[in-house]
Parts: C-alpha cells; structure tokens; sequence
C-alpha cells in the first residue's frame, strides 16, 4: 500500500485519482448518460427506474435522488460528470459549487464577485492544526 | 513550409459561452470581461490565420471515463458540436485541416509522442468558448482548426513538462508541412479556479499573475511546477494550465507579449487571455 498522496493535505478537494476512479466509475457513467436528450427525459420521468439500469451503490443512488453534491464526491464522483445532474434540474454550476462549499446562491456569488475564495488559511489540511496537534 | 506565427492562452469557462450565445454580453456582469476581448479579435481578425492548432479538454463530451486518451489529435475535416447535457452550442460546426492534421499525427508519434488518432468527435465547450472569445460570432469559423485533446480530468494529466515537450514536437511537425501555412496555436483552460468540493471558488490572482509573466519571460521555470501545486495554489481545476505549456513549447524561446487580459469572475473561475507572437516570424 503507498503513501497516501500529498494532495490530499489539500482541504475540501477531492482529486479524481484512480482510488475515485475505481469507486465512481458506474456512478459517472451514468452521468454520462445524460449528454443524451433521450435519456435525460427518462431520468426526469422516473430517475429509480431510470437508475436500476447502472451498477452504483446504494450510497451513489442515495447522493444521485438526493441531490447531495459533496456526498456524491464523496463516493466516487467527477464534478464534470455530476454537473449534468445539475443541468438537467435547470441548475448552473455557480449554483452547485455554493452547494458543495455549503453557502446560500447569494453568499457564494457575493465571494465570487469579491474576488473568490482566498488561498490564505485554504492551502493545507495540516497547517490548519494549531502546532500541538501536528505529528 | 508551415509556420506558427502566434500563440493565444485562453480561458475556456462555459459561462462564457452561454453568455454569448444569450446576447448577455453587456450586462454589468460580463461587460469588463468582454470588453477585454476586443482588441484580441483585431489582432487576431488581422492576422487572418489559416490554421489553428486548438489544445484544450474535454469534459466528459467526446470521452467518457471508458477510454482516457492523455494526448490526442483530431484528423477529421468537421467537427461537430457535442451536447454536454444541455444541447449544443448554437455555434457553426468546427472545420478541420485534415492533411496538416495527418501530417502531425504521424510525426509527433514518430517524434516519440504517442498521439491517439480521432477521426470522429465533437467538441465541448473547451474548444468552442476559445474560438467565441477571440472570432466572437461568425457564421463560420475563420480558419480551420485541429484539436489537440489533453486529459486533464482524471489524475494525472501529463506533467507541464511534457505538455511543453509535446509543444516543440508540435512546432517541428508543423516545420516539416510542405504548404505554406501562417498557424496559430492555442492554450486553453485555467486560470485559478476550483469547481468541486468545501473549497469551490477559490480564486489566487497572485498565483496568475505570475504565471502569466513566467509564461511570456521564463517557460521553462513554470513547467517544474508539480500537479499538487496548481492544485493547492490555483485550485483542484486550475490544473488545467498545464495545457498552456503546449503553446508555449511551439512558440520560440524569446517572445512578444503582444496583449494580456486578467478579469474575475467569470462564473467560478479566473479569466485570462494572453498573445504571444514568435520574433522569428515578425
């Protein structure tokens, strides 16, 4: 087993890698799915039904009805493959990342016309401990 | 022979595209960011370009997670435009240069660059938003186009340091096209910006601005830059700029930074669009 990889220091990121990979492949394809007008009128008629034709797990079914966008990376998904979701329920992906960050439309918007999320104190998961916590 | 005159980094942010294709272009939001792009379209309308070689990514449009092709060329002579989940752009389909294309494909894969050939694939918003932001809205594109496709969607997109090699195979290659052609390349992506996850919309405009100044003085020094430092320092999706090094590497070592344009936000994302041209050619 190898070292878990230094990105992951990084806070609130979850970098597609090949552990994400293997673990969000069925839930990302069916994503995928969704690039066809067809299939997204059949999600949008009955999206259990429409959800039984693709091997996730229980938990990405869950995140999927739900509407749980951080759970969803949380178990395998790509946010360039999530966001379809997003866009077949009219959403923009300003309105999903203020979701993900756990804000209302209009705070994130507001930060973003500010001039966006600072790095500063946003840089590293270990840095954020006080020194006493470290090692 | 063929020559590439010119190099264009550009963001590829979808928002940017929709904007266009509403007509929402002089609301308050968008009006600075497009503003800025004016004088790169006289630049680039003047130039009059015959071919673009276009590096950018797909978003789960042409490719999905099924196969994953790090480098890839497109040899056909259209390109269609994909529906990524809302329909198609409402933008002219893309012509191809299929003989430069061949041409390139075989001698970058001779040159040691293993290039995966598409003779079939539309094209997202990665390569489109590029062409809207610098032609604005023709009813058919300029100049043809090659797509040079990168996978930067799941990790690890090749290092910077062999986008920037790809770069000079690409140069070579087209050095090589017996017609004369006048050709253009472009970066596309970045910059900062993080669209997944707690830390959506993180934006480093110091981050930027130095890579934007390194690009143009010292290339080489940026492509040593490691995918957890774009990540951590330009957000999980700002790796995508590892695409600019591609230009960069086509373009000679000393360049003319004829034009730079730095605007947030454009949606969640840092929007930046620089010109280089080759002293070579000048």
């Amino acid at each position: 087993m190898s070292q878990a990889p230094d990105y992951e220091d990084i806070p609130g990121t979850y970098v597609y890698d090949s552990r994400r990979g293997r673990e969000g492949y069925a839930l990302n394809m069916f994503c995928m799915s969704l690039n066809k007008a067809e299939n997204r009128k059949q999600f949008k008629e009955n999206e259990v039904v429409y959800l039984q034709g693709f091997r996730m797990t229980e938990e990405q079914r869950r995140a999927v009805l739900t509407r749980d966008w951080l759970g969803m990376l949380k178990v395998g998904g790509n946010i360039y493959y999530t966001i379809k979701i997003a866009f077949c329920d009219g959403l923009t992906f300003q309105d999903v990342a203020g979701m993900m960050a756990g804000v209302s439309k209009e705070t994130y918007a507001q930060m973003m016309l500010a001039g966006g999320r600072s790095p500063e104190g946003n840089r590293s998961k270990r840095a954020r401990k006080p020194e006493t916590d470290r090692g | 022979m063929a020559r590439i005159v010119a190099g264009i980094a550009c963001s590829h942010v979808p928002a940017i595209g929709v904007a266009m294709d509403r007509g929402t272009t002089k609301t308050a939001y968008w009006e600075p960011l497009f503003k800025g792009y004016a004088p790169a379209r006289e630049w680039l309308a003047k130039l009059a370009p015959d071919v673009a070689i276009v590096v950018y990514n797909d978003h789960a449009s042409a490719f999905s997670l099924q196969i994953i092709p790090t480098f890839l060329i497109g040899v056909a002579d259209e390109f269609l435009i994909a529906d990524e989940g809302f329909g198609p752009r409402p933008v002219p389909a893309v012509k191809g240069h299929p003989a430069l294309a061949w041409h390139l494909a075989e001698s970058l894969i001779l040159d040691e660059f293993d290039m995966t050939i598409a003779n079939e694939m539309p094209v997202d918003h990665g390569l489109t938003v590029p062409l809207s932001i610098t032609c604005g809205q023709p009813p058919v594109w300029p100049f043809a186009v090659i797509p040079i496709c990168v996978n930067v969607v799941q990790y690890p997109p090749p290092t910077g340091a062999r986008c920037y090699k790809l770069g000079q195979a690409v140069r070579r290659a087209v050095e090589k096209f017996d017609q004369d052609l006048r050709v253009v390349i472009y970066g596309t992506g970045g910059m900062s910006h993080q669209l997944q996850g707690e830390r959506a919309g993180l934006i480093n405009r110091e981050f930027d601005g130095a890579f934007l100044d390194g690009m143009t003085k010292d290339p080489v020094a940026l492509t040593k830059l490691t995918h957890t430092e774009y990540m951590r320092e330009a957000g999980s999706e700002g790796v995508e700029m590892v695409m600019w090094h591609v230009m960069r590497g086509a373009l000679d070592a000393e360049v003319t930074e004829v034009y730079r344009h730095y605007h947030v936000p454009a949606s969640n994302t840092a929007a930046g669009l620089m010109i280089l041209e080759n002293r070579s050619i000048a």
